[in-house]
């Protein structure tokens, strides 16, 4: 299904700021926030992985239900997990787009990466 | 030994709260007094997730060195580099900004911080149209008009509205929230939202054409449609009574103006119809600065470059050139060959486009805590936590200066300006070994 992903800060996410290789703040950050009709309409819930995808990249985290999200709208907390989908660019004001990004969204069975494994892997990728 | 310390400001968020109590007892932080979740977390946490000692990477080992080592590696880094950046700055004080700006000249290096990934188009746009602003002490003495546009102030910055601007009571504010009505303009129904007086629901992307409608009613009293940005046109109008009808109006706005489509249009625009509502009443905005010190940098940064953030000293002389050079845009087109990250996680923070360039270069990270970025750097250097180890300036989100206080002692570690200090002497000592062998060659 498609979405449009806003990422942004939140209280579990500020906590959890200084131990970013922690499991903690993958619980807090590696989530992806979404209205509960469209969980329904995926065939995902609470806690399943599910993997984003846009033009930038793909990654795997937890589904979560929002009541306060449109339909149609889904929110991952700022951090390695959403930025792993915000793509390249900046129109030319130094500012990625970190909020309104066309993604697609399915359900998947793969494991959501540690926020370390993630940078790291960068390191080997092309 | 126990110690009470009063008035300690907090060194975690914009708000820079400066009426922290803090129990020390033998150098442990014992208890916290007046901080929210987040600001008794720094302190209480503070001796968590530390990075233990100075390290040098091999292969994909990291080896603990002494500092002098870490420096000295630091410093052949740095001027090895044909393009150098320096980035981060915001959770340091502003002591550090001046000798990082002093490196970045006589390195000819790029110098940038955070606020190009949070307020950046903010200040792009404050240079176009201005900044009709206010401090926050005048926001709690006056204002009966509280709007939050793009931002949610409980979890990003929880004691903002408690302090600031809704609950406390001001010298003509005496009722506290009663005397104030809180309007929250977001994408989503947040925490903030919830207490709001008005919640105004904008679809994801509208925010310009949101603004542009109220700046409309204002001017010419209608707008030709009966929707605009999901939202109805009588609810535009009721805001826009609302905003022409008070005694004194403050629009705070956050990143999701300055992140979403627009950008610095936005902030531009919702300037402007603060300026047009000025012509009614005393209106203001203020942008929701992160960081604790985000503010700190631009400031020392313009006093000393003549620019706020992403200024570049290739040509021997200050060029500010946002889009360019700015850290993101310099990692996306590969255009630096070694970075200096210090207090902050742009590992962690960035587009995966630019850290995917941050984790092959030559990279030196300088943090009190373990981060992201410290897993993919070369040398890792560990520093005293500003605020609670060591002693400071910082610029709260208004542009006011406070001193950051130490509160305990930190053996065996150096502070961020002790570190930088070093590495700009190495520097020196390097480039003017460099130039007399160039003379007697
Ligand atoms: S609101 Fe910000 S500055 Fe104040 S105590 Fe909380 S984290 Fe610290």
């Amino acid at each position: 299904m498609e979405f449009i992903l806003i990422s942004g800060r939140t209280m579990h996410q500020g906590e959890t700021l200084h131990q970013k290789c922690s499991e903690e703040y993958m619980k807090a950050c590696a989530i992806c926030e979404m209205n509960p009709e469209d969980m329904k309409e995926l065939g995902v819930k609470d806690g399943d992985v599910v993997r984003v995808k846009s033009e930038a990249g793909e990654v795997n985290v937890y589904v979560k239900p929002c009541e306060g999200l449109d339909r149609g709208i889904v929110f991952i907390p700022m951090g390695p997990w959403a930025n792993a989908v915000v793509p390249a660019g900046t129109d030319s004001t130094g500012m990625p787009s970190f909020k309104g990004i066309k993604v697609r969204i399915e359900k998947a069975d793969g494991r959501v990466l540690r926020g370390d494994e993630l940078v790291r892997r960068y390191e080997f990728e092309g | 030994m126990s110690l009470r310390v009063k008035d300690v400001v907090c060194p975690f968020c914009g708000c820079l709260c400066d009426d922290i109590v803090v129990y020390v007892e033998n150098d442990e932080i014992k208890e916290v007094e007046n901080a929210c979740k987040f600001g008794a977390h720094r302190f209480l946490a503070v001796k968590k997730h530390r990075i233990k000692a100075p390290m040098v990477r091999e292969g994909q080992e990291f080896k603990e060195v002494s500092y002098d080592e870490a420096i000295k590696r630091a410093v052949e880094i740095l001027t090895k580099a044909k393009k150098p950046l320096l980035y981060g700055f915001s959770s340091t004080s502003c002591e550090v900004h001046e000798v990082a700006i002093e490196l970045a000249e006589l390195l000819g290096a790029v110098i940038d911080n955070t606020a190009s990934v949070c307020h950046g188009p903010s200040v792009l746009a404050v240079q176009e149209v201005g900044y009709p602003s206010v401090t926050l002490g005048e926001v709690k003495n006056r204002a009966d008009l509280v709007i939050y546009w793009a931002c949610n102030p409980m979890h990003a910055h929880p004691r903002h509205m408690s302090r600031y601007s809704l609950f406390p009571r001001g010298m003509f504010t005496d009722k506290g929230k009663l005397e104030r009505f809180l309007v929250v303009v977001d994408v989503r129904r947040t925490e903030t939202a919830e207490i709001a007086d008005l919640f105004v629901k904008v679809k994801p992307g509208y925010d310009f054409e949101v603004l542009n409608a109220l700046r409309t009613i204002l001017n010419k009293g209608d707008i030709p449609h009966e929707e605009i940005g999901g939202v109805k046109k009588e609810t535009l109008m009721e805001l826009a009574e609302r905003m022409k009808n008070c005694q004194f109006g403050i629009l705070f706005f956050g990143v999701g103006l300055t992140m979403s489509r627009g950008k610095h249009r936005n902030i531009a625009e919702a300037i402007k119809l603060v300026r047009d509502l000025n012509r009614y009443t005393k209106f203001s905005i203020m942008a929701m600065r992160g960081h604790y010190n985000v503010t700190g940098f631009n400031e020392v940064s313009s006093w000393e470059t003549g620019y706020p953030f992403a200024v570049d000293f290739t040509r021997g002389y200050p060029w500010y050139n946002p889009g360019e050079t700015d850290a993101n845009s310099l990692l996306q087109s590969k255009d630096v060959d070694a970075v200096l990250v210090i207090a902050s996680d742009p590992a962690a923070h960035f587009p995966r486009e630019s850290v995917r360039y941050l984790a092959k270069i030559p990279l030196i990270v300088i943090d009190p805590f373990e981060s992201l970025t410290s897993r993919i750097a070369d040398i890792v250097i560990p520093s005293k936590v500003v605020g609670i180890e060591a002693e400071g300036s910082a610029y709260r989100m208004d542009a006011v200066p406070l001193r950051l206080k130490k509160v305990i002692e930190a053996k065996g570690l150096l502070s961020d300006l002790e570190i930088m200090e070093r590495i700009l002497e190495g520097v020196k000592r390097k480039l003017s070994s460099k130039s007399e062998i160039a003379v007697k060659m």
